[in-house]
């Protein structure tokens, strides 16, 4: 790693002026994305400010449409509460199902929305479940939120504060595993909303966490598994590495949508 | 620099560090605690695996100026009195090691992982939760064996 100055800010007004008073600095939040990228030299910010110990960042509680999750909340956490499980369990489901159990420990589901890796898990909930991304300064639908690989629409120094998600009539989640990193190599959240149904999928679009909307129309029209049988994916609109080739990811981009629609209620991990 | 000040394994310890320090290098190299080992320094491999307040964690992805004021448990911790903590005699009994590079990490996975968990456990269970923990001999098959061992032991439980 690169030298950098730690900070322990008090509060999320502190982190943020911190921020500004930095050159280049980085949030660390549950440190799973950002460690590891120092580690690798990949990134020199000068000063790292932690707001792991941030008592505003951590907690699930009820709304009126729906459930807040704070930034700071682990994963573990997420997928162990019992207003997670009772109202919306796929995505306690999707949070259990997040790297490692030690990885779980510590990883935060503000840190994954706000990093927007391709292949996180979260994103694809925020967006399928159409959640407001709450900052120290706006509320920002999904659909604005997410602008490409590693990209949102977050100005400099925006703390993520939370994430508020409606309750869905139902939902599913299917995902394949990728066997070495352990994240997406594809995977699909379909959700029954009081809008209509809502596909994001992640891990597989060279646009990021994205929303096949001639599979939405499908499946508004019908949901059923086989409503999806006559729709393709464009491998030119995957991504392709060693893992798998942009055709095999739009290949499983379709199966995994199907088996989220045949599967309402369940969340499906394939490794 | 920054002045850490945590307890390990019950005893306190402050030393000033390099803010960039990884908790793992702390424990490994300020207190010369080797047990506590650096297998991918990737996230992935779990050796590195201790208690954080009680909670497991990878020391290589953690700050020692994150654990400022909190309670870090490594491999050294948990025997007793000369006396090796059930988990350790346990791997010991089963042969839940080969080659015993991941061992300790193992062993700080199964020990969390034995006291947090509710209700029945059984094999598929244990191999689910130890997935952050590799074993490049493969030797899984004793590693699950001696934790569900701890698990009857402790819990009473039948289904183990």
């Amino acid at each position: 790693m690169y030298p950098f100055t730690y900070h322990r800010p008090t509060s999320v007004v502190d982190a943020v002026k911190m921020f500004g008073a930095s050159d280049d600095a980085a949030f660390l939040s549950g440190g799973h994305t950002l460690l590891p990228t120092l580690k690798a030299r990949l990134a020199a910010p000068s000063d790292v400010i932690d707001l792991t110990a941030l008592p505003e960042l951590k907690g699930i509680e009820e709304t009126k449409s729906g459930l807040l999750i704070r930034g700071g909340t682990v994963h573990a956490d997420v997928a162990a509460s019992p207003l997670v499980r009772r109202n919306i369990p796929v995505l306690a489901g999707l949070a259990g199902s997040i790297g490692d159990r030690h990885v779980r420990h510590r990883g935060t589901i503000g840190g994954s929305v706000a990093n927007n890796d391709p292949a996180a898990d979260y994103p694809s909930a925020v967006l399928a479940l159409n959640a407001t991304v709450i900052t120290d300064r706006r509320r920002i639908a999904a659909g604005e939120y997410f602008t490409g690989l590693y990209e949102t629409c977050r100005e400099p120094g925006e703390i993520v504060i939370g994430v508020e998600f409606p309750v869905p009539l139902s939902a599913g989640y299917a995902k394949f595993r990728n066997l070495a990193s352990r994240y997406a190599l594809a995977a699909a959240f379909v959700a029954r909303t009081s809008a209509g149904v809502r596909v994001a999928v992640t891990g597989a679009y060279n646009t990021g966490v994205t929303r096949p909307a001639h599979f939405e129309k499908a499946l508004d029209a019908d949901f059923s598994a086989e409503a999806l049988d006559a729709l393709d994916v464009d491998p030119k609109d995957m991504l392709s590495d060693a893992a798998a080739t942009a055709a095999y990811r739009a290949n499983l981009t379709k199966v995994l949508a199907r088996r989220a629609v045949a599967h309402q209620g369940e969340v499906l991990i394939y490794k | 620099m920054i002045t850490v000040s945590l307890t390990v394994n019950g005893k306190a310890v402050s030393h000033e560090v390099a803010d960039e320090t990884l908790l793992v290098e702390y424990l490994r190299e300020a207190l010369g605690l080797t047990g506590t080992h650096v297998g991918c320094d990737t996230s992935q491999c779990g050796c590195c695996t201790i208690h954080l307040d009680g909670i497991s964690v990878k020391s290589c992805t953690v700050l020692a100026a994150q654990a400022e004021g909190r309670e870090v448990t490594t491999i050294e911790g948990l025997a007793k009195d000369g006396s090796l903590h059930p988990m350790q005699e346990a791997f010991r009994e089963c042969h839940g090691l080969q080659c015993g590079f991941c061992t300790p990490g193992q062993i700080m996975a199964g020990v969390e992982l034995i006291r947090t968990w509710e209700g029945p456990l059984d094999e598929h269970q244990v191999r689910e939760e130890m997935e952050g923990n590799l074993c490049r001999c493969t030797g899984y098959h004793n590693i699950v064996k001696a934790i569900l061992k701890v698990h009857k032991e402790t819990r009473g439980s039948a289904d183990a």
